[in-house]
């Protein structure tokens, strides 16, 4: 007797013509303003955001406003754009608040009432930013500030992006989502493992605040988004580090042979070809459910989430190894890679809390 | 242009003429295979109209909405994959006509005689001998070894040295083999399961007709590529349901007993859940790409995850099953006609799982073939390209 949700007939998990324009326009952008070397550069600077990129996704090709319907200013697309879109910034670990405004700040604001909001996160010209910590998965019990007396009192730590925000959708005590101009809080730069996506200390001392509406759905719905989109992003950092990694060895000579002849180190690469090709099922399979609203949307996110983590962890890890001594350097930018992909194992749910989450959704309880 | 109206149309003129209620069974698949609807892809006059090969589950589905008779692709699976594939594509008119039409309706069974216990991963290295007679016939010595179906088999597709002077891919050439010679004695290979899946097969003095020769002298190498290409694409891109595979037994243990549940089979369990279903959409995509047009090399990988999910489900299965865990359903010896992964017990599935990393290429091939033509990394340096077969080391 089983109580699974009955499956969607026929997840679309190929990538359309227009969703292929879409990555080419994306990638060939960020080739000509993300290279490695900048983000390296730029990522212990005092702007560690790359707000000229951000300009150009944003303004230039109205990314930001993708998940936002046209009525509200956005683009009307779906999940299944942003996700091509997520995976061409995690291929470039591109220092932009993307998932952070446009994906989990954007979906709190879908399930609220603020028009004008939404709007101004669309057009990229407002950044805003969830202050849920980035550690926590949909459904999971978050930390609320204190509302009293009209204002907002508290302190929030492990806040993505949220130096670079301009409005804060904070959670209180009295069950609201509140919007905060980030200009009326204190925010203070945590030092970060995966300095491309920092988190920052978030300090209300009265605050205002403007009630959205209810806290709870809102920070669910900009979770479950998260997490499912966070896979795609993993599997773009997976992409890079395996097809650098192999051009790498194909070059590399030493035994007066390149290393990649050696069946050792082929057969790890055709292992991790193999994770990174299951994954893109796994993550194109989530982003399908999260457009199509599907029923089965909980299981394709927690599947995708708990498969995707161990493969960017994985693939970065291997990267490195297989790198040999430059891989440990600074300047080489597999270290990019590797601290976003083991941030990302931790973001919006590690891998152990969404299997937690299947055993009840698919009825395979714990003792 | 036969297109899926056209098709329709001639499978319902089918129907009428040979009502499947009031059709013997054969005469019915000899009437389709005529009729040009056995597989439409395949050239008119040998089974088919040369319509596109997605248009078969048009005929399919309108043939099993009026209950007519399938051929039982289960049973003719390696007539049906590998040697119908190369004998359209490397036989002579009359041998096209002789064997496809039988082997399609399956009253002739085939196997295939490649393996060697000399010659598993190192196919080319194979040893059993034809040598020319002054006839033009050929006599042919060997044995083969792994062989599924030898034992009710009517022919073999057959590759065999005919020039041990040249390097090992070179001298090799294709023959269609009648297994009822009485040179060709089959014995049952009893494997781990306790039963005889397959078979060992002695050839001694085989005289095997020119005319049963498949392609040119020599280019037999060439001519196997046709049938191993086919057994992979045969092995991946089926559909399945959630839970479809391996994982289903086990999933349906832990719901309906909950007295054998554990701490640490949780986590293993839900870890190959995750797998399993992360696959499952692997081989679902690849689908969706085949049918759109876009064949990825996706493919070669599928194989390599189903086979270890499949050993690593149920080795955590026989655990989950605690003291019955111990025991085994049946050790007698037998020889089924058909192949079932996940029949039988889970002491059973895990036992014969532990061939899926073997069968149609080892694990280990499958990866070097991936990190060589997918990723396109060197191949190792080689010692035995060069070599006339007769000198290499075994």
């Amino acid at each position: 007797m089983s109580t699974q949700p009955t499956q969607r007939a026929e997840p679309d998990l190929l990538y359309s013509q227009e969703e292929d324009a879409l990555r080419a326009a994306v990638r060939d952008l960020l080739a000509d303003h993300c290279d490695a070397a900048g983000v390296i550069a730029r990522i212990e600077s005092d702007a560690p955001h790359d707000r000229e990129l951000w300009k150009l996704l944003a303004d230039g090709m109205g990314l930001a406003g993708l998940l936002v319907p046209e009525e509200l200013g956005g683009q009307g697309a779906t999940h299944r754009e942003v996700a091509v879109v997520v995976e061409e910034l995690g291929r470039a670990v591109a220092p932009v608040p993307f998932l952070t405004s446009a994906v989990v700040a954007t979906e709190a604001l879908l399930a609220g009432e603020a028009p004008d909001l939404l709007a101004e996160l669309a057009s990229g010209r407002r950044i805003g930013t969830l202050a849920v910590a980035l550690n926590l998965p949909a459904g999971s019990a978050y930390k609320v500030v204190r509302f009293e007396d009209g204002a907002l009192h508290g302190e929030l730590t492990g806040i993505a992006d949220a130096a670079a925000a301009d409005v804060l959708l904070v959670p209180a005590d009295d069950g609201g989502l509140y919007a905060v101009d980030a200009t009326a809080a204190i925010i203070t730069a945590q030092v970060s493992l995966d300095l491309t996506r920092p988190l920052a200390k978030i300090v209300l001392d009265g605050a205002p605040g403007r009630l959205l509406g209810d806290a709870e759905p809102a920070v669910r719905r900009a979770l479950r988004a998260g997490a499912g989109l966070l896979a795609s992003e993993q599997l773009g950092l997976a992409e890079w580090t395996l097809t650098e990694t192999v051009r790498y060895l194909k070059e590399r000579k030493q035994f007066n042979r390149p290393v990649g002849g050696f069946q050792a180190l082929k057969h790890r690469l055709a292992q991790l070809w193999l994770e990174v090709v299951n994954l893109r099922a796994a993550a194109r399979n989530a982003a399908d459910a999260l457009a199509t609203g599907s029923e089965d949307a909980d299981v394709a996110v927690a599947v995708a989430q708990a498969f995707a983590a161990p493969v960017a962890v994985h693939a970065a890890e291997e990267a490195l190894q297989l790198h040999g001594g430059i891989g440990m350097t600074w300047e080489h930018p597999v270290h990019l890679y590797l601290k976003r992909a083991k941030t990302d194992s931790i973001a919006y749910g590690t891998a152990g809390a969404h299997r937690a989450a299947l055993a009840e959704l698919v009825d395979l309880r714990a003792p | 242009m036969t297109d899926a109206a056209e098709l329709r149309r001639r499978t319902a003129e089918l129907l009428a003429a040979y009502p499947p209620a009031d059709t013997d069974r054969l005469d019915f698949l000899r009437a389709r295979f005529d009729a040009g609807l056995a597989w439409v892809h395949y050239p008119e006059g040998l089974g088919g109209l040369g319509a596109p090969r997605s248009l078969q589950a048009v005929v399919d589905a309108d043939l099993e909405a009026e209950g007519a008779p399938d051929n039982d692709p289960r049973r003719i699976g390696i007539g049906l994959g590998m040697a119908a594939p190369t004998i359209l594509a490397y036989g002579t008119e009359e041998q096209k006509r002789q064997y496809l039409r039988p082997l399609w309706t399956g009253e002739e069974v085939w196997c295939q005689l490649f393996s060697e216990p000399g010659a598993g991963s190192d196919l080319a290295a194979l040893g059993t001998r034809a040598v020319r007679e002054g006839d033009g016939d050929w006599v042919v010595n060997g044995q083969k070894v792994w062989t599924s179906s030898a034992h009710v088999a009517r022919w073999a597709i057959l590759i065999a040295r005919t020039d041990p002077d040249v390097p090992k891919h070179r001298g090799i050439t294709y023959f269609i083999c009648d297994m009822t010679d009485p040179g060709v004695e089959v014995r049952p290979l009893r494997q781990v399961t306790g039963e005889a899946e397959f078979n060992e097969v002695f050839i001694t003095g085989v005289r095997i007709p020119d005319a049963r020769r498949l392609g040119e002298v020599g280019d037999g190498w060439k001519v196997a590529q046709t049938t191993l290409n086919n057994e992979r694409v045969a092995i991946g891109g089926m559909r399945l349901p959630r839970e479809g595979g391996m994982i289903g037994p086990v999933a349906r243990t832990w719901r309906e007993r909950p007295e054998l549940r554990t701490h640490d089979l949780h986590q293993r369990l839900l870890k190959l859940w995750v797998e399993a279903e992360a696959a499952r959409l692997t081989a679902e995509r690849l689908r969706q790409q085949l049918v759109a047009g876009q064949p990825g090399p996706e493919g070669a990988g599928m194989k390599l995850a189903f086979a270890r999910l499949n050993q690593e489900i149920s080795g955590l299965e026989v655990e989950l099953r605690g003291e019955e865990g111990l025991l085994y359903d049946d050790w007698t010896m037998r020889r089924p006609e058909l192949v079932d992964f996940v029949g039988r017990d889970a002491g059973y599935r895990y036992l014969r799982s532990k061939g899926n990393s073997i069968e149609g290429g080892t694990t280990e091939v499958l990866l070097n073939i991936v990190a060589e033509r997918v990723l396109g990394l060197p191949s190792e340096p080689r010692t035995d390209k060069d070599v006339p077969w007769k000198d290499l080391a075994r």
